[in-house]
């Protein structure tokens, strides 16, 4: 068990070290696009937490 | 050069049919047609696999309420969604015909880790939460024949893991498309009901409102959006071409897929909401789910409702198979573990255990008493609008790389109708995830 959860660990430090850089071209336009879509998942992540809250209380 | 690469077919030595009688010119052109048509028969299959089972159980709930509640009236947004899918799904087949990967690792190399492993967590809990609803509209299906709930799970997880078993794509797609052509069941069923055509011409296909625009039309509205369009759509149609092997000289064919099986999703949602319509429209009869549709209709006319419920476990059975191969595909490309369908169980284990976890974990939700199913459904429909945004953003992002896609980058007119059209599925999904967390404020 330990084994298989290192060797998962491993893969996934492998994955990361391979992904490291983004290879997009990155122009104003993408950064910008990229910029507002983390603002957007911040929001709607935001919000499932407050929707959750409201629910267990 | 013919569209596919390969030498055109020409009468013994000729290079044009010019100046040829018209006994081998109309030779030559049928040579031509059956050529193409071979190919196309070839190609055919991720397109019509992908829209098909996106009438998964949700959809054919989505229809039958909208059928149900507003009649004919909303038909012309089923054909309008035909457009939307078509574009959207397009992309992933020029993207995965030239870069021959799969649109988790296309995501990974092009954004980086952070974006990556959003998308595939996002895209494998969402998978698993949409395959217990596949399994909820499967369960219900069959109990109404009589079958216990443990036997259709049991029954569907040894079908889905069995048709690997050969270790070849072709198979698999064709067992496959025999469960699409099942989903057409309801096309006939509709003649059963004798629809009023001058009713659906007048009030369906010309856009309007007569219900007024209300809270609950536009959250209606925008779970016929959500039902269309799905994040695991563009995951599973990009792995599909790849692992089918398709090249860019197969590119106008599988585009052609692609929109014939759009014009089937659009057919079947038009046909139920036809059916819905027929028998709960004015009636004032609360009708939550398909599973109650078909059950209602099955005391009225006994055929027809057999006809739905048999579609309505094909529906989920399609969408199971369909939905677990988008994240088992995804995570395997990731990993680099041997993912394809050409691979035997052995060659693929991690794969394939990994795609029976799902399942599993997904059969034994349903089986638990008392399981929150509502609140599972309504997660599904939340966890999807997160991922749809950036999914449908990287997917543009990505066409528009020239060194990645070459001569087949997004042109501008390519552009502006999708940023339109997802422009306006962001706005609701957006606001039909606020209103699926808080339905107050939408009046539902």
């Amino acid at each position: 068990m330990t084994s298989v959860f290192g060797r998962f660990v491993s893969k996934v430090r492998e994955i990361n070290h391979r992904y490291r850089e983004p290879k997009i071209k990155l122009t104003k336009w993408t950064r910008a696009i990229l910029l507002t879509l983390r603002v957007y998942l911040f929001f709607l992540v935001g919000i499932l937490v407050y929707a959750f809250i409201l629910n267990v209380r | 050069m013919e569209p596919d690469g390969s030498k055109p077919i020409r009468p013994s030595g000729r290079n044009s049919v010019r100046g040829l009688g018209l006994v081998p010119t109309l030779y030559y052109h049928y040579r031509r047609f059956r050529k193409h048509l071979a190919i196309l028969l070839a190609v055919i299959g991720p397109g019509i696999i992908v829209m098909v089972a996106d009438n998964d159980a949700g959809g054919i709930t989505t229809y039958m309420v909208t059928g149900a509640q507003y009649r004919y009236s909303f038909i012309w947004i089923a054909i309008l969604l035909w457009p939307v899918a078509y574009v959207c799904q397009e992309m992933t087949v020029r993207l995965g015909a030239i870069t021959k990967r799969g649109f988790a690792e296309a995501i990974f190399d092009a954004f980086g880790t952070f974006w990556g492993w959003f998308s595939l967590a996002d895209l494998t809990i969402t998978d698993l939460l949409t395959i217990v609803t596949e399994f909820v509209g499967m369960t219900v299906a069959l109990s109404i024949f009589g079958v216990p709930p443990w036997i259709t799970v049991i029954i569907v997880i040894a079908f889905i893991m069995a048709i690997l078993l050969n270790g070849r794509y072709w198979t698999w797609e064709k067992i496959v498309l025999a469960l699409c052509a099942v989903n057409l069941v309801y096309v006939p069923a509709v003649f059963f009901v004798h629809p009023d055509l001058g009713a659906i011409l007048h009030t369906g296909l010309i856009p309007g409102f007569p219900y007024g625009f209300t809270s609950p039309v536009l959250f209606l509205i925008m779970a016929n959006v959500g039902t269309t369009i799905a994040p695991w759509m563009i995951f599973f149609q990009q792995s599909s071409v790849v692992d089918k092997g398709l090249k860019e000289k197969h590119i106008p064919y599988a585009r052609l897929d692609t929109a014939i099986g759009a014009v089937f999703t659009v057919a079947v949602a038009i046909v139920l909401i036809v059916i819905a319509s027929y028998f709960f429209g004015g009636t004032g009869v609360n009708v939550p789910d398909a599973g109650t549709a078909a059950r209602l209709i099955r005391d009225v006319n006994p055929f027809l409702g057999s006809l739905l419920v048999i579609g309505l476990f094909d529906a989920g059975l399609l969408g199971a198979i369909a939905v677990s191969l988008a994240s088992t595909w995804s995570v395997g490309e990731v990993f680099g573990w041997a993912h394809s369908l050409n691979d035997r169980m052995g060659q693929a284990r991690w794969f394939n255990l990994f795609r029976l976890t799902i399942m599993v974990i997904a059969g034994l939700v349903v089986l638990v008493p008392r399981a929150p199913l509502g609140l599972i459904t309504l997660f599904v429909q939340v966890i999807a609008v997160t991922l749809l945004p950036a999914t449908l953003v990287f997917l543009i992002l990505l066409l528009n790389q020239e060194e990645l896609v070459g001569k087949y980058r997004n042109s501008r007119i390519q552009n502006a109708t999708s940023g339109v059209i997802v422009g306006t599925i962001l706005v609701l999904s957006t606001l039909f995830g606020i209103g699926t967390l808080f339905p107050h404020l939408f009046g539902v």
